[in-house]
C-alpha cells in the first residue's frame, strides 16, 4: 500500500474518531483544546478529556509495540523549541491541526481558514529553512 | 438526555476513550507520527505531498458525518448540548498564535496529537516535544487571563 493510501486511510480514521467524539460528547476533537482544558484550573469537565487523551496514549503504546517504525521524534533542540512554540501557539491561536484543520475547516469557519492558511505557511517556511540550513 | 447513572457514566468514558484510541490509531496509520514525513510535507525543497491526504481524508469524512449528526440530533449522547465554537471574528492572537504554532510544527515535525501518541510509545524526541508543549501551554495560561 502506498503512502498516499495509508495517509488517506489514517485520515478517514481520524475523521470518524472526531465524529464519534461529537456524537457522544458534543465536543470538537481539537487536541490542543482538550489537553489545554485539563491544564486550566477552572475546567469542570475533566473526565471525558482524560478518557480521550488516555485513548491516544493507549494507541501510542500499542502502536509503539506493533509498528515501531510508524513512530518518530525530532532531535532534542528541535523537539524542545518546536514543542514550546506548538504549545504556546496552539493555545494563543485557539487551536491546532485537528481543531482548526479538521473540525474548523469542515464547518467552513473563517477563523479556522485563516488559522490553517497561516500555520501552513509558517510551517512550510520553518521546515524549508530547516532543510536548507541543515 | 436523562440523568446518567453509573453504567451510563462508564459508557460515556468508554466512548471518549474509544474516540481517542481510534484517533491515535488513525494518526499512526497516516504517518503523522513520523516527523520526517511531516517535515517532508512542509519542506518545499523536498516536497512529499502525501500527507495532504490525511487532512483531506479527515476533513471530508468529518464534514459528512458531523453534518448528519448535527442535522439529526439536538444533543449528543452523553451531554445536554453540543459544545461548538461560536466565535467568528478574526483577531491578532489567532494569527500570531497560528504563526507560532506553524513554526513549531515545521521545526519539530509534530503537533499535539501525533506528539502525544509518539510519546506514549516511548520515543525520546516525542517525550521531549510533549513536555515542552505542556510548558508552552502553561506559559500561555500564565500570560493571559482567559
Amino acid at each position: 500500500m502506498s503512502s498516499w493510501a495509508y495517509a488517506l486511510a489514517g485520515g478517514v480514521m481520524i475523521g470518524v474518531a472526531a465524529a464519534l467524539l461529537l456524537l457522544t460528547h458534543g465536543r470538537i476533537a481539537g487536541i490542543s483544546g482538550i489537553a489545554g482544558g485539563l491544564l486550566s484550573a477552572t475546567t469542570r469537565d475533566r473526565s471525558w478529556r482524560v478518557a480521550f487523551l488516555g485513548g491516544l496514549l493507549i494507541a501510542g503504546l500499542i502502536g509503539g509495540l506493533l509498528a515501531p517504525a510508524a513512530v518518530g521524534g525530532a532531535s532534542a533542540p528541535l523537539a524542545i523549541a518546536g514543542g514550546l512554540l506548538v504549545g504556546f501557539g496552539a493555545r494563543y491561536g485557539s487551536g491546532c491541526t485537528s481543531g482548526h484543520g479538521v473540525c474548523g475547516l469542515s464547518r467552513l469557519s473563517r477563523r479556522s481558514l485563516v488559522a490553517v492558511a497561516v500555520f501552513m505557511s509558517t510551517g512550510a517556511i520553518a521546515a524549508t529553512l530547516r532543510g536548507v540550513l541543515s | 438526555m436523562n440523568a446518567c447513572g453509573m453504567r451510563c457514566r462508564v459508557m460515556s468514558l468508554v466512548m471518549a476513550l474509544a474516540s481517542g484510541a481510534l484517533f491515535g490509531a488513525g494518526l499512526l496509520v497516516s504517518g503523522m507520527t513520523q516527523p520526517d514525513k511531516v517535515r517532508g510535507f512542509l519542506d518545499l525543497t523536498a516536497w512529499d505531498p502525501s500527507l495532504a491526504f490525511v487532512m483531506g481524508g479527515a476533513l471530508v469524512t468529518y464534514a459528512v458525518i458531523s453534518r448528519v449528526i448535527l442535522a439529526r440530533r439536538g444533543d449528543p449522547w452523553f451531554d445536554i448540548k453540543f459544545h461548538l465554537p461560536t466565535r467568528r471574528d478574526l483577531d491578532l492572537p489567532l494569527i500570531v498564535g497560528s504563526a507560532l504554532f506553524g513554526v513549531g510544527w515545521g521545526l519539530a515535525g509534530a503537533c499535539p496529537g501525533p506528539g502525544i501518541v509518539a510519546a506514549a510509545s516511548g520515543n525520546g524526541g516525542a517525550l521531549l516535544f510533549v513536555g515542552s508543549m505542556l510548558v508552552g501551554m502553561w506559559m500561555f495560561s500564565r500570560t493571559s487571563r482567559s
